[in-house]
């Protein structure tokens, strides 16, 4: 065994010790999955902007799953299979709004969308809460993020399995998200 | 081409950079791919409750009232009112306007009985009735029934509602949340309210109901939802469920008993409902009911169609799928099917069979027959002897390259298997799309012309199936979908056809899917409206453009006439929205070509000719 074959081991083990450190969490797969706790808390699921008096600052939810694209690519097959698509489409929306652009009615934030999943919103959203694993619905979450390009490009999906809809989420451009100015039907 | 579900991970795999180490790992990130739990809701199961109730007399309209959407029982949609003809049209200016404080889709009919007019909106189902009495028509009364907010996360296709009717003093609709309500006419007042439909099965209520011996039908919405579709009858005076007829599912459920008698062989035996599915899949099979009945007094029969069946990947549901896009022949007392005729087994591509059965007395081939005079879905124009279900004439009415034609001997619609839908595989320009040649928007009759005015659509669609998974209350479709405008490139037209000479005689190019119902007079007027809010007139034997007029929004409603203190009106509702314009109702986005079934994609424009409204415009000379 000469020294520069363990010169090179060497310089390989570090270089894969880097990659390994940098590079994995958008390939990570968690064989062990520990259920993300972050859950929404009350605080968190507030949907307008306008707080009278000193107001407060909302303490932001991190999406567990936003920069990891094995999870995402699984939101996005639970997406379909779990018939979100039915209403929502690729994003464009039917019976759902759009997902795709930059207009949100309950908001963006990654705790905001996982409390419209999980506890269903008036107008015709489900709730899923007791359908769908917290996992799933933050797989979800990425995945719903990923369709405007609210999660990190190198984490969304690159390609369609099916035929051609629409611009893969990896090259939408990414929108600029709004509360909307429009409100949910009313049956007032 | 095979489905390619698992070349998502090799791609991925492909792109690492850290392939020494982690190869293994991702390997086994791809095996684990579908070793996920894949929680779903079974079946639910569906009891049919039955009572009985008493009749009231039937009651007939005259010309000066429209008190049906579909103006008589025999679904004419013609008026003998001639105040407003084909020489003084042009003349016709706004006579009074109301906004109906929605901006979703309007479908419905203005309806006038006696010395008002009731209209009801698209969810959330606002009713009024306005005084024609007093000078603006006033609002005598409204009524908000508050459906549940929930029910518009199952209506496929816009949140509409395709009109109310009155009768015996009762003014009677039916909410997109599923109940049937009757009002005073007189004053509003709720008189009772039945609850016919399960949001939670899929179920929403979008038809107009007809109301014929004291019996109101309501059927389901939710082909999209895998409901397991039904026709009700509900007694006129107490709100009580007279009788349901299933469309899928055996004989029982679905009302054929020993006076069935269908003309085709293909239609004959028992139980059908079930052995025509795969097992059990007739319970979430669709056939819905959300077009139009009518009522033919003297065989004593009313007349619908059944809506496609579910999923509409057909690749799920081997067999004929009995009994989806089939015409129905019921007894209205106990609904006792008399005939039923199949017109598209095995749906291969949404082609609904809700579309209005218009009921003539024509001599056809040098006979005198009762016939339904049918433009259907599937891009044939159907002529049926309405005694017996047998077809006359079926001949294509626009392009159709999805099937070859009816064969008149087996009564069976002749498919073209390379249009077939295929899971995994993208079959292109099959026309016509989903919403076929002629989606609900009701056609017109005229006797004195003898023409079918027919409003319809010209969309050819990419297609490819995908496995569906029935979770109860969400859509169950199970394929992409990709329209655009057909052969010539306008996506609409407005025709008169022949039904004896079995041809076109003239043919009114538009660009837009004209998603309007028709109307005709004995004026020898027809009136329609497009989805970028112009009203028109032409003359109803040549086709000729006489007068237009444009609206706030896009029409894609029912126009109707009537008189009061002798003077003829015209009315339409202004609205758009629908399958066609979900677009601009729902504000969706044209980037995703599947957008709302796909329709998105043929309809880009849309949001540059039409924005959201919902008023009404009456017009007079």
């Amino acid at each position: 065994m000469s020294s520069r074959s363990n010169g090179w081991r060497a310089t390989c083990s570090a270089l894969i010790g880097i990659l390994l450190l940098s590079a994995c969490e958008r390939e990570n797969r968690r064989f062990q999955e520990n259920p993300p706790t972050a859950t929404p808390t009350s605080t968190a699921l507030i949907v307008s902007d306008l707080q009278p008096g000193p107001g407060m600052v909302i303490p932001k939810v991190e999406a567990p799953y936003d920069d990891n694209a094995w999870a995402v690519s699984e939101g996005k097959s639970l997406f379909n299979s779990m018939n979100c698509s039915g209403c929502h489409f690729q994003g464009g929306g039917g019976i759902g709004p759009p997902l795709m652009d930059e207009e949100w009615i309950y908001g963006y934030e990654p705790q905001q969308i996982f409390a419209s999943i999980a506890d269903g919103r008036p107008n015709g959203m489900p709730a899923w809460k007791y359908s769908l694993s917290t996992q799933q619905i933050w797989e979800l979450v990425s995945y719903v993020r990923s369709l405007s390009g609210l999660n990190p490009k190198g984490a969304r999906s690159g390609r369609d399995d099916h035929m051609m809809r629409k611009t893969p989420e990896a090259s939408t451009p990414n929108a600029v998200p709004k509360m909307s100015s429009t409100p949910p039907e009313d049956s007032a | 081409m095979p489905r390619r579900e698992r070349t998502r991970c090799v791609s991925d795999r492909r792109r690492l950079f850290v392939v020494a180490v982690g190869g293994s790992l991702f390997l086994a990130g791809c095996k684990g791919d579908k070793e996920k739990d894949d929680p779903r809701v079974a079946l639910a199961a569906r009891v049919g409750p039955a009572t009985t109730s008493g009749d009231t007399t039937t009651k007939f309209a005259d010309d000066g009232q429209w008190v049906r959407p579909a103006k008589d029982f025999q679904g004419t949609r013609f008026s003998g009112l001639t105040e407003i003809n084909n020489t003084n049209v042009q003349k016709l200016h706004v006579f009074g306007t109301f906004s109906l404080g929605t901006t979703r889709g309007v479908e419905a009919a203005p309806i006038v009985a006696g010395t008002t007019m009731y209209i009801v909106t698209p969810f959330p189902n606002f009713v009024y009735a306005l005084d024609l009495t007093k000078e603006g028509m006033p609002t005598k009364w409204s009524y908000k029934p508050r459906p549940v907010n929930a029910a518009q996360g199952v209506a496929c296709c816009d949140v509409v509602n395709r009109g109310l009717v009155v009768d015996a003093g009762k003014v009677i609709f039916n909410t997109l949340d599923g109940r049937t309500i009757a009002l005073d006419a007189a004053t509003g007042k709720e008189l009772w309210e039945t609850q016919l439909a399960n949001i939670n099965l899929g179920e929403s209520v979008t038809m107009a109901p007809l109301v014929v011996k004291g019996k109101v039908f309501v059927g389901v919405s939710g082909g999209e939802f895998g409901v397991r579709g039904w026709l009700k009858a509900v007694d006129e005076n107490s709100g009580k469920l007279a009788w349901t007829a299933y469309h899928t599912g055996p004989d029982k459920d679905v009302l054929i008993g020993p006076n069935f008698k269908p003309f085709y062989k293909m239609d004959q035996g028992k139980d059908l409902g079930v052995s025509s599915w795969p097992a059990d899949q007739w319970k979430i099979g669709g056939a819905g009911v959300w077009g139009w009945i009518t009522y033919d007094p003297e065989l004593d029969l009313i007349y619908y169609g059944t809506a496609n069946p579910g999923p509409w990947n057909p690749e799920m549901r081997p067999g004929d799928n009995k009994w989806s896009s089939t015409v129905f022949a019921r007894h209205p007392d106990n609904g006792e099917a008399v005939w039923a005729y199949q017109l598209s087994p095995h749906d291969e591509h949404d082609y609904d069979g809700v579309n209005e059965n218009i009921l003539v007395d024509m001599d056809w081939k040098g006979t005198r027959r009762q016939l339904i005079l049918r433009p259907e879905r599937n891009g044939y124009f159907y002529v049926f002897d309405r005694k017996t279900g047998e077809v006359l004439s079926a001949e294509p009415f626009g392009f159709v390259n999805t099937t070859t034609g009816v064969d008149l001997k087996t009564g069976r619609l002749q498919y073209a298997p390379e249009k077939a839908t295929r899971i995994g595989q993208v079959v292109r320009y099959s026309c016509p799309a989903a919403p076929g040649m002629k989606d609900w928007q009701p056609s017109a009759y005229s006797p004195r012309t003898g023409l079918v005015y027919i409003p319809h659509q010209n969309l050819c669609m990419d297609e490819e199936g995908l496995e569906a998974n029935y979770i109860a209350g969400t859509p169950y479709v199970g394929t992409n979908v990709k329209m655009y405008a057909g052969p010539g490139g306008n996506r609409g037209f407005f025709d008169a056809w022949d039904p004896v000479g079995q041809h076109k005689v003239w043919s009114i190019k538009e660009d837009l899917p004209v998603w309007s119902g028709a109307l005709v007079t004995a004026g020898d007027v027809a009136f329609y409206g497009t989805m970028d809010g112009w009203f028109k007139a032409v003359d109803a034997r040549t086709g000729n453009p006489l007068w237009q007029f444009k609206t706030g929004s896009g029409i894609i409603s029912q126009p109707m006439t009537y008189s009061y203190g002798g003077k003829q009106y015209i009315a339409v509702l202004s609205g758009v929205g629908g399958w066609s314009g979900a677009i601009v109702a729902g504000g969706l986005d044209a980037r995703d070509s599947s957008a709302a079934l796909g329709f998105v994609n043929a309809m880009k424009d849309l949001p540059q000719k039409s924005t959201k409204g919902g008023m009404l415009y009456v017009f007079a000379l």
